[in-house]
C-alpha cells in the first residue's frame, strides 16, 4: 500500500499546488447555480421544488470540467510510464487517482452545495439530506469519470468526448440521489433505501471502474 | 543475472521495425542501442520495460534472487525521453516521490533484494561471478548533489532548464536501486560535465553487475559496451 499512499499524497499536494482545477470547478459551480434563477425568474415556490435537482446536474457538470485533467498531466510528462514500472497494477493507480480526485474535487463541490442551495431557496431542513446524498454519491462521480479520462487520453477534443462517455454512466447516481431529496420532502418514505442504493452504485463505481480505467491506461501507454 | 529476448519482433503503427531480434545482457554488461531515426529504439526500450506488448518473441529475465512474482518493469527503470518531472514540486519533492514510490513493492516487501554492498564483508564494491551487488540506495540529498542539482533541491522544478530537469530524472537511477537499467538517449541536454557524471554512473552500475541497456547516438563512456544496431531490415526493405 505504501506506493499508493505516496502516489495519493502527492496528487494531493499538486492539487494543493495547481489549485487551478479546484478553483475552476467551484467557480464554474457557483456561476451556472446564479444564473439558474435569473433564467427562470423570481418564482420562490418554483425554485425550492426543483433546486435539489439543479444543484445536482450542475454539480455533475462541474466536476465533468476537471476530469480530463485526470491522468493528463501525468501522460503529458512521462510519469505515468514510470509509474506502469512501479509494483503496483495501473488498476490501483487509477484507482488512487480517483480518490485522489474525489477529495479534491467531490468533496469540494458537495461542501459548497449547501451555501448554493441558498440561492435557489432551497428548503433549509432539506440542505443536510442534500448533503448526504452528495457525499454518498460523489464518489461514483469521481470514480466512473476515471474511465472517460481514461478511454479519452490521447484523442484530441478529449473533454467533449468524456462528457458523451460518462454523463450517461451517471444516470442512476442522480435519479436515487434526486430520489432520496423528494420522498424526503413529500412524505413518502423510502429516504433510507435509496441512500442504500446510492452507496451500492458508488461502491460498485469504487471497485469495478479502475479495473477498466487501468485496461485503458494499459492500451493508451502503449 | 541474464536478460534473454528470443525472436523479437517489434511494430508499430502495422509497420513492422525489426524482426526475429535476439540477443542477452548478462550481469556487468552494458548494451547499447544505435540506429538512425525510426530504427526502433525506443520501441524495442518500450516493450523491455513492458509498456508495449510484443508482437511476437519472448523476453525473459532471469534472477535466481529475485522475489517469483516479481515482473520485469519491477526490476528496471525506464528513463525515456520525458522526465517525468512536476514543475509545481520542487526538486527534492520530485525525487522523493518517485525515491518512494519505485523502492517498495505492493505489500511493502523491498523490490530490490539484492544484498547491499555495504553490509558484505570488508564493505568493499565487488562484483560477483555474473551477479548483481546493489551499491545500496543513494539517499536524496546525496543523489542531488551527485547530479549537480543541490542548490536547487529546493527550487520549483518549473523553473529548471532542459539540462537540469533531465539531471533530475537520472536522479532515481541512484536512489532506488534496480539490477536494469533502460536508457532512451539519456544524455540529451546534459552538458559535458554532466554527460562525464551519467558515464561515472553507469560504469558503477555495470562495474557492481547491473545491466544497462541504452539507445544513444553519441558514446556515454562505458568503455567496453557491446553495440546492437537496429533498422538494418528496415534499410534492406526500403
Amino acid at each position: 500500500m505504501k506506493p499508493l499512499r505516496t502516489l495519493l499524497a502527492r496528487d494531493l499536494r499538486l492539487a494543493a499546488r495547481d489549485g487551478g482545477a479546484l478553483g475552476t470547478a467551484l467557480g464554474f459551480y457557483l456561476i451556472v447555480v446564479s444564473l439558474l434563477p435569473l433564467g427562470l425568474g423570481p418564482d420562490l415556490a418554483l425554485l425550492a421544488r426543483i433546486a435539489a435537482g439543479l444543484l445536482w446536474i450542475a454539480l455533475l457538470l462541474a466536476a465533468l470540467l476537471t476530469l480530463p485533467r485526470l491522468f493528463e498531466a501525468d501522460f503529458e510528462d512521462g510519469s505515468l510510464e514510470v509509474l506502469a514500472t512501479g509494483a503496483v497494477p495501473l488498476s490501483a493507480i487509477a484507482a488512487t487517482k480517483a480518490l485522489a480526485h474525489w477529495l479534491t474535487t467531490g468533496v469540494p463541490l458537495t461542501l459548497l452545495a449547501p451555501v448554493l442551495g441558498l440561492l435557489l431557496n432551497l428548503d433549509l431542513s432539506a440542505t443536510p439530506l442534500l448533503a448526504a446524498t452528495m457525499l454518498i454519491g460523489t464518489p461514483a462521480v469521481s470514480f466512473l469519470g476515471s474511465i472517460g479520462a481514461a478511454l479519452t487520453l490521447r484523442s484530441r477534443r478529449g473533454g467533449l468526448l468524456i462528457a458523451l462517455l460518462v454523463l450517461p454512466l451517471y444516470i442512476p447516481t442522480l435519479i436515487f440521489g434526486i430520489a432520496a431529496i423528494s420522498a424526503a420532502a413529500l412524505g413518502t418514505g423510502g429516504v433510507g433505501p435509496a441512500l442504500a442504493i446510492l452507496a451500492a452504485i458508488s461502491l460498485a463505481a469504487v471497485t469495478l471502474a479502475p479495473l477498466a480505467a487501468g485496461a485503458a491506461l494499459r492500451a493508451q501507454v502503449s | 543475472m541474464q536478460l534473454s529476448v528470443e525472436t523479437l519482433t517489434l511494430a508499430r503503427g502495422h509497420r513492422v521495425l525489426a524482426h526475429d531480434l535476439s540477443f542477452t545482457v548478462a550481469a556487468g554488461e552494458a548494451l547499447l542501442l544505435k540506429g538512425p531515426n525510426g530504427a526502433g529504439k525506443t520501441t524495442l526500450l518500450r516493450t523491455l520495460a513492458g509498456l508495449l506488448p510484443p508482437i511476437a518473441g519472448r523476453i525473459s529475465f532471469e534472477d535466481e534472487r529475485a522475489d517469483p512474482d516479481s515482473t520485469l518493469a519491477e526490476r528496471c527503470h525506464f528513463v525515456g525521453h520525458a522526465n517525468a518531472v512536476k514543475p509545481t514540486l520542487t526538486a527534492r519533492e520530485n525525487l522523493e516521490f518517485w525515491t518512494h514510490y519505485l523502492a517498495t513493492g505492493p505489500l511493502g516487501r523491498d523490490a530490490a533484494r539484492a544484498p547491499d554492498a555495504s553490509r558484505l564483508p570488508g564493505g568493499q564494491l565487488k562484483a560477483q561471478e555474473n551477479e548483481w551487488t546493489s551499491q545500496g540506495a543513494t539517499s536524496v540529498v546525496a543523489a542531488l548533489e551527485q547530479l549537480g542539482i543541490a542548490a536547487l533541491s529546493d527550487i520549483r522544478a518549473g523553473y529548471f532548464s532542459a539540462g537540469q530537469r533531465r539531471r533530475l530524472a537520472l536522479a532515481r537511477l541512484i536512489t532506488v536501486p534496480r539490477p536494469l537499467w533502460l536508457l532512451d538517449e539519456p544524455s540529451v541536454s546534459l552538458d559535458a560535465e554532466a554527460t562525464a557524471t551519467l558515464a561515472d554512473m553507469l560504469r558503477k552500475h555495470v562495474a557492481t553487475g547491473g545491466l544497462v541497456i541504452a539507445a544513444t547516438h553519441i558514446e556515454l563512456g562505458i568503455g567496453a559496451a557491446r553495440e546492437l544496431r537496429l533498422g538494418v531490415a528496415a534499410a534492406e526493405a526500403a
